[in-house]
This record gives structure tokens, sequence and C-alpha cells, in this order.
């Protein structure tokens, strides 16, 4: 056991968590893990699939790359936390009704890459949808339908 | 069994229902395996050849159990005593295969990388992965062959010394009416050689198991993602010795699968072994990188076929040889997935005279096994791309070669023995042919040419049929396979007005709560979301088949309408009861049930038969029934698939600018969930004509050992599906359904690698083989041009 680097407070989901951490926990395990935060899922260990995006301090990283210490001080959204008062995002929704999901597992994921894409171009062509995407992986839906719920959204 | 007549049906089945099963995976509320903790739960970590072919000497597993958080670990001998024989085959297809033995651990020789040596537990899953480093294992380095043709040769490595041989098994099936014949009368013979790339299955969400045993009772749950709860159930209890029932198996939410979690795997019957031994939960996951060598791979074929055909290009005999990889090991179905494309080499074709015969050979390589289509794609590659091979021969257009050579009459029995059902081919292709542009791309096609533009256009066709509803149980005999094909369903209509359906197919991405429920509204007069479909526990739903080979709609959701029709038989005759009137008074309609004396719904009937105050003589109470469905015939989706690249001749790069297809899958429940089947299937199929392969050196080492090296696509690298269908009803189920899950993987590599060809063949390309990189094809110009 390697000895905890000691506290370290970071807010998920708007709720402050102040926790201990070992040097080499990678933040993915600290949200599923430590906070029981499951709906954020590993599907590689080459930062390659994106099933781990997250929202940090709004923007999307992939949280298997990132080391829990380093999200000391920061805000992480993760898919637990997109919803408002009961009501789906858009893009959930979205997501929805153009069967933008199969299996599901890479869908926060997705989603949260996708909220991050359009913070950055509210409206991007499918074309960019495409190339933005390129970190996250699907094996079930072949993409179209994953476009088309984002292009739905974005308008 | 004689046709049934087909169903009328409502606005439920072919609607666009959003799924039901949406808003917990859109919330991240899934019921992943890895999500699970347990009281006292421990986790173990597989040690792994690091070899693809080594002799083990000792294993000393100390080192680990030094480490702190170890609570055991123990080498494959140590564990030997916990096996009654091997991991499962289900298929020997020939009386003289050979089938090795395969233990979770091996404890003689390692076979391939990623073969299982040790295992090392912990209290945690880190502590695990960090202990198993310092196992100390004694491997005498051996030589490997990785190449099934190789592995045939004289003199190759032996994976399985006993057997003095590196074949498996050779399997034949020869038409009557005399192939040799046929091709010595022939005006005009093809023959080709084209090789399926291994592919890696490459689900999203990694394996995982857990199990959590009940010591004084004997009894164990084991979570799993696996696509075949109730087959693993039956299996590992042989293989670990536990009564059957007391093992309890669940696939919660499966984060897909693809033919890559149908298996019983190693480490499902050491957790069971390991929670045995501790009397704890245990718990395993896999990293993906371990994934890439312990999870089954696909495909790992050469083929060779050869077309016998008249001057005009009229097709007679169709004659195949097949060389497949079964990897190290025989896994669940590894032997049986060449044979389930093996009455398929003649295509959507009307041939005289058929001729197959596929040879086995192990390998120093992860076992191959079921990768979405499993035998169906390389047949209908081979036979796509031999059949433009002959339009080139004969000198015709590969659409025209198509038109004179469809079977036109159905039902019909192929040369190859089975009996297609129901088709039209030729208003797939119009349809296609239609859609695409056909002309104006042949036209530009053209003037690219006579420019000389360095991007040439291809178009490629594809017009499959396939095989799939896996299947009647009769063949499924004949052919040696060691379970039956039916599946079953139970419909339980509560007292409250809601409905529980109990499905013995195991979705993993594929929208059965909501196409099921589809199928109950439609018959029963239920809101969809009054409906829950229930599967995936063996506790829950005891009897079922799970989910491979496009089956789950054409064999249990065929059970389930025959469920609902003895539902619909009981409620009558409580109905005709309550409305004081014979039995076949009662006319029924979508859950009312109607007479001269007035009608009743089925919601009221439910209640009726749950209080049982007032039921005819011999009515017993409650309402629910369930049926147990045995296809008498496989189904057969067939289309038409046009692909469109541009092949920059400067780089070699392929970009498919276009993809039209146009199938026919029977009647469609939910076109939405279809459709989304179709777009997987192509992106599957397309990456293994453009991008995937697994690939060993020479020493059996996998060099496209993670995502980083084996291209998985994303959204960039595919394009827009077009996609289209026309609806010929199956005459052999009521439903009219056929299956859909393979099609798209099953059409799209041949059409895409016809239209690579198609683009460079006036460069003098006439063959590449998959995966069409830009080295590839770059080469193959090079080639032409030199």
């Amino acid at each position: 056991m390697l000895a905890p680097v000691g506290s370290v407070s970071l807010t998920v989901n708007g709720i402050v968590h102040d926790l201990e951490l070992e040097p080499r926990e990678l933040l993915v395990y600290v949200l599923r893990d430590r906070l029981g935060l499951t709906g954020t899922v590993v599907g590689c260990d080459t930062s390659s699939c994106g099933s781990c995006t997250v929202l940090l301090d709004g923007e999307s990283v992939k949280s298997c790359t990132l080391l829990g210490v380093q999200a000391d001080g920061r805000e992480v959204t993760t898919i637990e936390g997109l919803a408002e008062n009961g009501s789906l995002h858009p893009l959930q929704e979205s997501f929805h009704t153009h069967h933008a999901l199969q299996c599901g597992y890479c869908t926060s994921g997705m989603i949260l890459a996708a909220v991050s894409l359009l913070a950055e171009n509210p409206h991007p062509t499918a074309d960019e949808i495409r190339h933005a995407l390129e970190g996250n992986l699907c094996r079930c839906t072949g993409y179209q339908n994953i476009v088309d719920a984002i292009q739905a959204v974005a308008g | 069994m004689s046709a049934p007549a087909q169903v009328a049906t409502g606005n439920v089945i072919g609607a666009p229902i959003e799924r039901k099963e949406d808003m917990t995976l859109l919330s991240g509320q899934a019921q992943w395996v890895d999500n699970m903790r347990l009281p006292g739960m421990v986790y173990f970590a597989v040690v792994r050849s690091p070899f693809a072919h080594a002799r083990i000497g000792s294993v000393d597993v100390r080192p680990a159990l030094a480490h702190a958080d170890v609570v055991a670990a123990w080498s494959g001998d140590d564990l030997a005593e916990d096996w009654n024989g091997s991991l499962p085959c289900a298929w020997l297809p020939t009386e003289d295969t050979n089938a090795p033995q395969h233990l979770p651990l091996t404890t003689d020789e390692a076979r391939y990388v990623g073969d299982g040596v040790a295992v090392v537990v912990a209290t945690s899953r880190a502590a695990a992965e960090d202990a198993a480093e310092l196992v100390q294992v004694e491997y005498e380095q051996l030589p490997a062959v990785t190449d099934a043709e190789d592995a045939l040769a004289d003199g190759a490595p032996l994976v399985h010394g006993g057997f003095g041989t590196n074949r498996c098994y050779t399997w034949t099936l020869e038409s009557e009416g005399g192939v040799d014949t046929l091709f010595a009368d022939s005006a005009v013979t093809v023959k080709e050689r084209y090789r399926q790339n291994r592919l890696i299955p490459n689900a999203i969400e990694p394996r995982a198991v857990v199990v959590n045993p009940l010591p004084a009772a004997g009894e164990f749950t084991m979570w799993s993602t696996t696509q075949v709860p109730h087959i693993a159930r039956i299996l590992l209890s042989g293989l670990v010795g536990i009564p059957e029932a007391k093992l309890r198996v669940v696939a919660p939410d499966v984060g897909g699968g693809f033919g890559s979690k149908l298996d019983v795997y190693a480490e499902e019957a050491l957790a069971l072994a390991i929670s045995r031994r501790l009397g704890r939960p245990v718990k395993w996951t896999e990293t993906r990188s371990e994934g890439y060598t312990s999870t089954i791979h696909g495909r790992d074929v050469w083929q060779e076929i050869e077309l016998a055909a008249t001057a005009e290009g009229k097709i007679t005999a169709v004659r195949v040889r097949l060389v497949a990889a079964m990897g190290a090991y025989l896994q669940l179905v590894t032997t049986g997935v060449p044979l389930l494309g093996a009455w398929l080499y003649g295509g959507a074709y009307d041939v005289q005279g058929y001729s197959f015969e596929c040879t086995t050979a192990f390998t120093h390589t992860t076992p191959t096994d079921a990768y979405r289509g499993a035998g169906r794609p390389e047949a209908t590659y081979a036979i796509e791309r031999a059949v433009d091979a002959l339009a080139r021969a004969v000198g015709k257009d590969p659409a025209e070669i198509r038109r004179l050579n469809f079977i036109r009459e159905f039902p019909n029995t192929i040369a190859a023995g089975l009996t297609i059902d129901s088709g039209d081919y030729d208003a797939l292709l119009e349809r296609a042919l239609e859609n695409v542009g056909y002309e104006s791309l042949r036209a530009e096609q053209a003037t690219r040419r006579s420019n000389g533009d360095p991007k040439r256009l291809g178009i490629g066709f594809s017009t499959y049929v396939e095989m799939c509803g896996l299947a009647p149980s009769k063949i499924l005999g004949a052919i040696r396979y060691g379970a039956g094909g039916w599946d079953a369903a139970t419909i339980r209509c509560l007292p409250t007005g809601t409905v529980q359906v109990l499905i013995g197919t195991s979705p993993h991405g594929q929208g059965h709560e909501t196409t099921m429920a589809q199928i109950v509204a439609d018959r029963l007069g239920y809101g969809v979301d009054e409906i829950e479909v229930l599967h995936g526990d063996t506790a829950v739903v005891p009897l079922g088949m799970d989910t491979y080979g496009s089956r789950s709609l054409a064999v249990g959701g065929v059970a389930l309408y025959f469920a609902a029709e003895r539902i619909a038989e009981k409620a009558k005759r409580i109905a005709a009861h309550r409305l004081g009137v014979g039995v076949d008074d009662v006319e029924h309609m979508r859950g009312t049930f109607t007479s001269a004396e007035g009608s009743v719904t089925l919601k009221e009937i439910a209640l009726a038969a749950w209080t049982a105050h007032d039921l005819p003589d011999g009515v017993e109470p409650g309402l629910e029934a369930s049926f147990v469905y045995d296809p008498p015939n496989f189904s057969w989706p067939a289309g038409a698939h046009v692909a469109v690249v541009e092949v920059d001749t400067e780089t070699g790069l392929v970009d498919l600018v276009r993809y039209v297809a146009v199938d026919d899958v029977g009647t469609v429940i939910n076109p939405t969930i279809v459709d989304g089947q179709v777009h997987g299937g192509l992106a599957q199929g397309v990456s293994q004509a453009l991008y995937e392969e697994a690939i060993y050196d020479e020493d059996g080492n996998l060099l496209t050992s993670s995502m980083t090296s084996y291209l998985v696509p994303s959204a960039a690298e595919l394009p827009a599906w077009e996609l289209d269908r026309i609806e010929v009803p199956s005459p052999t189920n009521p439903l009219g359904v056929k299956g859909v899950g393979e099609t798209g993987a099953i059409a799209s590599p041949a059409a895409v690698m016809n239209a690579v060809v198609d683009a460079l063949v006036a460069d003098g390309v006439t063959h590449i083989d998959m995966p069409a990189t830009p080295e590839k094809v770059w080469r193959a110009l090079e080639e032409a041009r030199a």
C-alpha cells in the first residue's frame, strides 16, 4: 500500500468531497470506487476509448488519464450530474429520441464529450462532430445516430 | 410444419417506438458487472504467459503470498482438482475432431500469449495486479506457429503434441450431380484466393465476473458480462462441479458482445472455484490490453473459391476450400464458425453443383470463435468477390451478372441442401441501383478515368443472402452441435393491469425490452409501457438459449407470439364464462374479448383469474402462459448493398464516400432499432474491409495488442449510412420476421472490397486483401504499374 498524499478537495456534480488519495489513483477510480459514481466507466487502459470522459471545469477529459490528485480544487461533472431538476439534459434526451445508444456503455462518455463540443462550437457540421468525437469509441451504433442526435441539439 | 398464415398486425408492430431500456443507460444508472461491490469481496488477477509457446517448469507463488494484501495464490497444478474436465466446446463437427484439454489455468505448456498459468487473489484489484507480477514462472520457450496453413505443414511446431498434428478436423459437404463434371464441362472458370483477416471484437465493456457464494447452502450466484447466462450456467455447473440447481447466473446490463461474450471463459470458472475455496465473494475485471489476448478473436481463414460458368457467365457450380485457424484451444463454438457459412458460398445464386471443404488447425494464438456474422461474412465475401471476378472474365457489368444468376423461385432448396423460404433478390438489387444512382456513378467513374483524375471512383456490390435465426434443433443435432436451437418465453398478466414478460434471450444492446414489448402489445392490447420484459437471470427466467446468431427475434420473439396466443386462449374461456356465452361466441382482438352479450378486457380477466372467485370449471387460477419454440427452418435475410469509394492512386487511401444498403429482414417490428442494428453491423464490416487486423509476429506476439495499435474506427472513419428496406415476410413463422443483427457485418466487407477493386481494375489491379490499408493499396498499384 502506498502512502496517501493527504487531503484532496474536489467538487463533483456540485458536492465538495475531501478525500485522502493514493498518489497513483486515477480520477476514474476515485469517481467509481470512492464516490460510487458508476455512471463513469472504464473501457480501456490506453486512453483510447473515451468511455470514462467527464467534464473538468466544463471541459471534457478522459478521467483515466488524470490522477485523482490532479483534480484537487477543481470541478468535475459526471453523467449523474447532467440532468437538472429531474429533467434530462437536451443531449441525453436527443440520444434517446435518435436511438444513439445500444448497449449504452460508451454513452456517458459520448454525451459528456458532446456537451464539451457544443460549448466550444455551438453549431458544428456533421463532419466537425465526427472529428470532435474521434476520441470516443462506440462499437454498436455505427455513429450515424450519435451524429444526428448531437446535430439535432445544436440546431 | 406447414406455413402459418401471416398475422394481421396493428400499429404497434412496425412503429418506431423509443427504447424502454434507455433511461438508466442515459443517466449513469446502468448495472454493469464491474460496478458491483459485495461485503468481504476479494479480487483476482491472472498471471499470463508472455510466450506463445513454452513449457512450464516451476510456478512459485510464494513471493505473491508475501504481499500484505494478498489472500491466496495458486498455480494451474494447485487448482487442477477443481475442474471436471475442460472448458467446454459445444461443437465437435466430426467423430475424429481433435478436442484438446483446456483447463482454466494451463499446467504443462503455455500455448498462446495470454494463456493463464496462475492466479493471485487480494483485497483490492490493484494489489492483485501488483502481486501477480511477483509470481515466478519458469518458462522454456518453444517454437510457435501462428498461421493455419503453416500449422498444417510437415514439421510445424505442435500446439497439442498428443495429437501428432495441428489439424483439428476436416468437414466436407458436396451436392449430388457431379461438381467435377460441371467444372469439366464449363466454358469459363474463375479461381480466387482470399484472406479473412483476424479481428478483435472490442465490445466497449471489458469482460468482468463477480461470484457470491453461500457456502452453507452450497449455492453460488455469478454475475457475468455474458451473452449466454443459460448456457454458461449449464456448462459451468459441469466444469466446476456445482449442481445446476445451485448455480444462478445473471447477465445484468452487458456492454456489447458481438460474439465475444458468447463463451464460457476461464475467468468465470476461476471465479467460481476461488469463491468456493475462500467462501467469499470474488471479482475479476479484464483490462482492455489483457482482453486483446484473453477474449476470443474472430475470422482468420484462408479461402479458395472456384466458380464454373457458361460463356455468358451463368454459374453452374461452386467449389470451396477453407483453412481456418482455431487458435490454441477450442472455445464454446470455435469449431462451428466456419460451418455456419458452409451452406452459403453459393450466395443468392442458382447453382447446380456445390462442394465445400473446411480444414481447421490449431495455432499458437488466442482462440477464435463467433464474431458478428460468424462464418457468413466469410462466405458472402468469397462468393461476392468471385462473382465480380467472373463478371470481369466474361465482360459483364457486376449488376448484370448478378441478375443473370439470382435465385427467383421460393421456397428454394439450394445445391448445398438447405431451403431458403422466401426472398426477392431482383427487387433488392433494382432498389439499390436506383438509390445509389448507378448509371450516373458509372458515368462519373468513366469521366474521372478519361481525365486522369488520381482519385478513382469505385462501385462495389454485395447481393447477399444469409441464414440466421439459429436454429432448428434437429439440424443442429445432425451437424453434431451439443444443444438445441429453441427458445422460450413466458407472459404473466398481473392482477393490477401490468404484464411481466420473461424471455430466454439475453440482450446486450439490441433493445429486446422494447421489441418484445411491442409484440405483446400488438397481440394482447397492453400499452408498451405496461409491459416489463425480464431477461438474463436464470433465477427469474430459468429457460432460455440466449442471444447470438440473429436469433432473438426470429426464435425468441416467435416463442413470445405463441405464448400470447396461449394467454388469449385461456382468457377467452374466462371471458366466455363471464359473458355467459360459449367460447366460440367470443372474439378476441388486442386484449378485448367481445360477444353479443358485451365485452371484457384482458386486464379485467387478469384480475378475475387472480381472485379466482368465479372461474369456469377446470380453469386454473392466474393468467400466465409459456411457449418453447423450435424453429422449423433457419431464417434467410437478404439484401443488396452498394459501396462507393474514392481511391487515391497517389497515396493508396480509400475513402468510403457512400454506402447504400437495401435489406429484406422480413417483417420489421421496430424500424428504429432495426436501422440501428444495420448501422452497427455495417460499421464492423466496413472496418474489417478497411481498418482492422490482428497481427502476430513469427514468435506469436500479438503486435496489435491494444486500442492504440488496432484500429477500432471512430465516427471520423465512417460515412453516413443510406438504408432502405423491402419486406418479404418469412413464411416460416407467423410474425414473418427474419433477424437483423448480423446483416450489416455479413454484407459490407464484400461491397467495400469490390468497390476498391472496381476503382483500380483499369489500372490493372484485380486483387487486394482486407484490410485495404493505404500501404496495401499503394503496393498493389505499384505492382500493377511494374
